[in-house]
């Protein structure tokens, strides 16, 4: 309980007087995320819709394993992400390894599967409502795309968010791949989880609640702004 | 700019649909011209709205083919097709009826204003920045009417348009069928209602188990139907 309450007084003593190291690796967090997520939506969201209106083979397959890749262990994405930026992998040559870029391209691998998942998921209900009408209207593939991206865009929006939530708080990938550097690469996960190794769990306990609140916000605003709760709409 | 006669005629030749292993429709051998409108009458589970779809291409026949006198990609293009459940696209009433427009490549702007045009003639201007699903069944109905009126089809194809409407509204919407049916507009439409059929209808199409057994102008259908199941129909019997 002393422990909750000192980071809980922690937290606000970083809030209230804007720590610079609070600020910076805040930033960096949001940074890192926001870009994952924006390049995860770009990828995941059409191919979510995609695989909704494409009939191929394997779909029922593909299918499968995109639902199964949202439960991407963070650990081995990191891993495999190692060995190929590493000096001796393929990609080593990028010299990304312990950059923030390289956080980035991990938190990618693991949020692009959920939100082509789940968008998956939320395109198929709202195509098997307008399949008739569109193909009445004689609409190309990429007007049903863009019609089940835009009118689904709240439950997609929910998508989106869920993978921000992973992201945000993603530490065992962006841990390996980015090597949680002081100034360069520490984000408020890994921050966290070195306080926890020093044993000052008082600070580790202020940076989650920090982390927690950064996320609540976030959701927050994005409802607020995209009025997911206004009577009358869907 | 093609003509709308060129669509025509339509004709069916030696047609089945198929469900698995059912034949729900057919064999049917018939043929269409650019004439008002054509009723098509039956029980449930006759084969009307199957009929409707196979002409709008929503169906393919497992035998036989429907040919129009244009290419399947000129010809369903310049169709518009009312479901007998309205679907309403998650948006609002006005850009429902936008829509056809945009995804033909009218802008934004434009296709809003027209929309706000059909608003009016259909009645919906109190819903029209509404979104589409707080609005009541019988306006989803206009809606749906009004969205495919908005292209100008030389074809239109309605599957029971009136089933949630009250008598006024009702009224409206046949108004509205008849103006575009006057103006050359070919309409195809499903009905239980045989007032309705008697108000709109040029011929009757008498469709039971799959198969058409009557095509009649629609005095001779009513006056003197030439079958024992469209005379039971008729006289209100329950058609097995």
């Amino acid at each position: 309980m002393d422990s909750l309450l000192a980071g809980l007084w922690a937290a606000i003593e970083l809030v209230v007087t804007l720590d610079p190291d609070l600020v910076e690796i805040t930033l960096r967090s949001l940074q890192v995320t926001v870009t994952a997520v924006v390049i995860a939506a770009f990828i995941g969201l059409p191919l979510g819709a995609w695989l909704t209106l494409t009939r191929f083979r394997l779909r029922r397959v593909t299918v499968a394993v995109l639902n199964a890749l949202m439960g991407l262990p963070p650990v081995v994405v990191g891993l495999v992400l190692y060995v190929l930026l590493s000096r001796a992998g393929p990609f080593g040559v990028l010299d990304l390894l312990f950059t923030p870029t390289a956080m980035v391209i991990a938190q990618i691998v693991i949020v692009t599967p959920i939100v082509a998942s789940l968008c998956h998921q939320a395109t198929r209900e709202l195509w098997f409502l307008y399949h008739d009408l569109l193909i009445s209207m004689n609409t190309t593939k990429w007007q049903r795309i863009r019609t089940l991206l835009w009118d689904g865009r709240r439950a997609l929006l929910t998508a989106v968010l869920t993978g921000f939530g992973r992201a945000i708080g993603e530490v065992g990938a962006i841990m390996i791949v980015g090597g949680n550097i002081d100034h360069v690469t520490r984000v408020l996960t890994t921050a966290i989880a070195l306080e926890v190794g020093k044993g000052d769990f008082a600070l580790a306990l202020g940076l989650g609640l920090v982390l927690i609140a950064l996320a609540v916000l976030i959701n927050l605003a994005i409802h607020s702004l995209s009025r997911t709760e206004k009577e009358g709409t869907w | 700019m093609v003509e709308a006669e060129a669509l025509f005629p339509v004709v069916l030749d030696d047609v089945s649909v198929y469900r698995k292993q059912t034949r729900v429709l057919g064999p049917l051998n018939i043929r269409f011209e650019q004439t008002g409108c054509t009723v098509l009458m039956g029980p449930n589970g006759a084969g009307k709205t199957t009929f409707l779809r196979l002409l709008h291409g929503l169906v393919r026949p497992r035998e036989g083919k429907v040919v129009w006198a244009l290419p399947p990609e000129q010809t369903y293009a310049r169709q518009s097709f009312v479901f007998q459940t309205p679907i309403v696209m998650r948006r609002t009433v006005q850009d429902n009826i936008a829509y056809p427009l945009i995804v033909r490549g009218a802008g934004k702007r434009q296709g809003r204003q027209q929309a706000d045009e059909w608003i009016d003639r259909v009645g919906l201007a109190h819903v029209a920045h509404k979104d589409a699903g707080v609005i009541s069944g019988g306006e989803r109905q206009k809606l749906a009417l009004a969205r495919a009126l908005i292209t100008a089809p030389d074809v239109l194809f309605l599957d029971e348009p009136s089933t949630n409407l009250d008598g006024a509204s009702t009224r409206d919407i046949e108004a509205l069928i008849q103006a575009v049916v006057r103006d050359g507009t070919r309409v195809f439409l499903a009905t239980h209602d045989l007032g309705q059929a008697r108000r709109l209808a040029d011929n009757i199409l008498f469709i039971h188990h799959g198969a058409i057994l009557e095509h009649a102008e629609c005095d001779a259908f009513f006056d003197h139907p030439a079958t024992p199941e469209a005379r039971s129909f008729l006289r209100g019997d329950i058609l097995l």
